[in-house]
């Protein structure tokens, strides 16, 4: 019993309702309409990825068949008969070398999907080989204060995810730690709002491009004489400042509105204003900030792809990137299942935001 | 039946030759309030006078929008004074300060304190020389009081209307203001709760005698309650119509009340001010 309230606890808070619909079927603790809702909750979803597959395969399938009937046209034109009967049978046959490259199918991209995890787990023992044979080495090296060898080698899918989490969540935390005692200030006080009114109006709209060329403009000349790799520092900047207005204003909203009585009970009381700002206008304005603070999470995750593709910085954007101007045969399937990897997470990211403003906040907020 | 106009202006009287500081608890003197608005000034009061002595109970009513919330919120130094002056026992106001509790109509507890922590939020700002227990043990007394056991570490926003303005009360006498404001604290209860509400809110009264001003659209309620029902005239340049005694003994019951002979000739008095 305990436990399933504990688990209902934690479904709700991730807004993750229907699983305790799940539990309760099998628990078989059911009335009429929570059979109805689970269906609903449940078999409306999986049967809609189920379609979605389904559409996806056939699309796919028209764009490859369309692709090759345009080679084979393409070959008789200008090489003869000969050629393109070949080319045909080429085709049939699966060879690699003659595919036509278009949207891969949802097979496809589950070969990749299986294919990037193996060669993360070659990787991976790769990388602790290495650390065994140089464990001894770099103890040493590390006696003698010289810098221990480090692995040079590719990283692995996963560490691309890995590397673009940090520079994610480092970004998350800049704007937070500038946007929020920033909104706060301009919430409180009517001047610095119109000091910096036209500032959030000008720089709000800005494309994440522009603002990692001038991280790049300031960082690079900052670290000039440092010769490590800047990429990481610029496009987590880059992703700070491009994504902390929706906090910046939100705060400030926040802040600005607080409840007339609430501000009344404060002065009757005569806080000073630490106890006020803490006990009273923080607390009220806490759900405008987690609205802000979920909206800056996943516009930084969006922008993140773009600027480590600028940046050069070895996560999922340079991933995709590269994929891209690759254009090798499964290019194009790998691409799709980073778009997958890319969407869940940002999900996931969403949800984990929602389960801690609901742990902290006096106003529970349902997913949408 | 009394309808006097109180004529007390000293600030001190003297009694077989002892001089005790002034009866008078809240002076408004010649009050106004103008409110500037798009289509030119409002006056909303003005040559408001009025006396309320200490330990009185003083309810006051008038048509809505006649200026009573913004008569009481000059008194309680959240509205700037256009003209004249207040003062509590002969100093001006100047701002809100704890000297003047305030319930507000809304409960207005912060939402995500509990009970205890939102009456200790003015209890630890009043009493900060107080050791922790101490502050405590007030809180949980006043929180005793209004028949809040049980509930001290409820969040107020768990709380029915009800209970939350219980713990309203709790926090206003919690404080130990010399006068409390009351803003039509019970106007959004429904008639049993606010029955029950004025039971402990006069229960409390009784004991600590601090001067209270209630404002109040219900005229058994304020006649129930007070020892003066003030009547403001319909705005605007609103100001003080009558005052009207109410001379039953304290403690008051409901019952003795409805049955007593002046209760009906109270009721006209109000009624016909009202309705005139
Ligand atoms: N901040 C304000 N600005 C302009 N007019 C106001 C303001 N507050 C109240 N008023 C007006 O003043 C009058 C008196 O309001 P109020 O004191 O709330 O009345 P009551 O409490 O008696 O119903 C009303 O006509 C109201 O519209
Ligand atoms: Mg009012």
């Amino acid at each position: 019993m305990k436990q399933s309230v504990t688990l209902n606890k934690v479904t709700q808070l991730i807004g993750m309702g229907f699983f305790k619909n799940i539990a309760n079927l099998f628990t078989g603790k059911l009335e009429k309409d929570e059979v109805k809702s689970i269906l609903r909750k449940t078999l409306v979803p999986i049967a809609s990825i189920l379609l979605f597959i389904g559409l996806w395969h056939a699309g796919a399938k028209a764009l490859y068949n369309k692709e090759a009937e345009f080679k084979i046209a393409k070959a008789l034109e200008d090489q003869g008969q000969a050629e393109a009967d070949a080319l045909k049978v080429c085709i049939a046959s699966g060879d690699s070398s003659c595919q036509p490259n278009t949207l891969p199918s949802p097979i496809q991209v589950w070969g990749s999907f299986k294919s990037l995890l193996k060669d993360h787990n070659i990787i991976s023992a790769d990388k602790a080989a290495f650390k065994e044979k140089t464990a001894a080495m770099n103890a040493k090296r590390i006696e003698q204060g010289k810098d221990p060898i480090t692995y040079t080698g590719r990283p692995s899918f996963v560490d691309q995810i890995v590397r673009s989490l940090k520079t994610v969540f480092a970004g998350f935390l800049l704007a937070l730690l500038i946007a929020v005692p920033l909104g706060i200030f301009i919430g409180l006080s009517p001047t610095l709002k119109s000091a910096f009114n036209w500032f959030i109006q000008i720089f709000k709209p800005v494309s994440p491009v522009v603002w990692y060329l001038l991280v790049f403009m300031i960082v690079k000349t900052i670290l000039i004489d440092s010769s490590e790799d800047s990429s990481f520092t610029i496009s987590f900047i880059s992703v700070g400042l491009c994504s902390m207005w929706a906090t910046l204003v939100n705060t400030a909203m926040g802040v600005a509105s607080v409840d007339k009585d609430y501000i009344n009970v404060a002065k009757v009381l005569k806080l000073g204003t630490f106890q006020k700002v803490f006990k009273v206008i923080l607390p009220s304005s806490l759900p405008l900030i987690f609205t802000g603070l979920k909206i800056t999470l996943s516009v930084a995750w969006m922008v993140l792809i773009a600027i480590e593709l600028l940046a050069q910085s070895p996560g999922l954007g340079l991933f995709v990137w590269e994929e891209f101007q690759n254009g090798a045969n499964d290019s194009n399937a790998k691409i799709i299942v980073a778009m997958f990897v890319i969407g869940i997470i940002g999900f996931l990211l969403d949800r984990i935001m929602l389960a801690i403003q609901n742990s902290v906040s006096f106003v529970k907020t349902d997913a949408i | 039946m009394s309808t006097d106009t109180i004529q007390n202006t000293d600030t001190a009287f003297t009694e077989n030759g002892i001089s005790y500081p002034s009866k008078v608890m809240l002076d408004l003197k010649d009050l106004k309030k103008v409110y500037p608005t798009p289509k030119g000034d409002y006056v909303v009061l003005e040559n408001l006078n009025l006396q309320i002595m200490r330990e009185e109970f003083v309810t006051i009513i008038g048509h809505s929008g006649c200026g009573k919330t913004t008569m009481l919120s000059m008194i309680a130094g959240l509205n700037p004074i256009s003209g004249g002056n207040i003062s509590v026992l002969g100093n001006p106001v100047k701002g809100p300060g704890p000297d003047r509790g305030v319930i507000f109509q809304a409960p207005s507890l912060m939402p995500w304190m509990t009970a205890l922590e939102n009456v200790s939020l003015g209890v630890n700002q009043v009493f900060p020389h107080a050791t922790k227990k101490e502050r405590l043990d007030i809180a949980k007394y006043y929180l005793h009081k209004v028949g809040m056991d049980g509930s001290f570490n409820k969040k107020a926003n768990e709380l029915s209307q009800g209970m939350q303005q219980r713990v309203g009360i709790a926090r206003a006498f919690a404080i130990k203001p010399k006068v409390l404001l009351l803003d039509e604290p019970f106007g959004m209860l429904d008639s049993l709760t606010r029955g029950e509400l004025q039971d402990i809110l006069i229960e409390i009264w009784n004991k600590e005698k601090i001067t209270a001003v209630m404002i109040t659209h219900d005229v058994d309620e304020a006649i129930f309650l007070a020892d003066k029902v003030v009547m403001m005239t319909s705005g605007p340049r609103a100001k003080i119509g009558d005052v009207l005694s109410i001379d039953f003994e304290r403690p008051r019951t409901r019952k003795s009340v409805l049955e007593h002979d002046d209760y009906y000739k109270y009721r006209k008095h109000l009624i016909d001010f009202l309705e005139h």
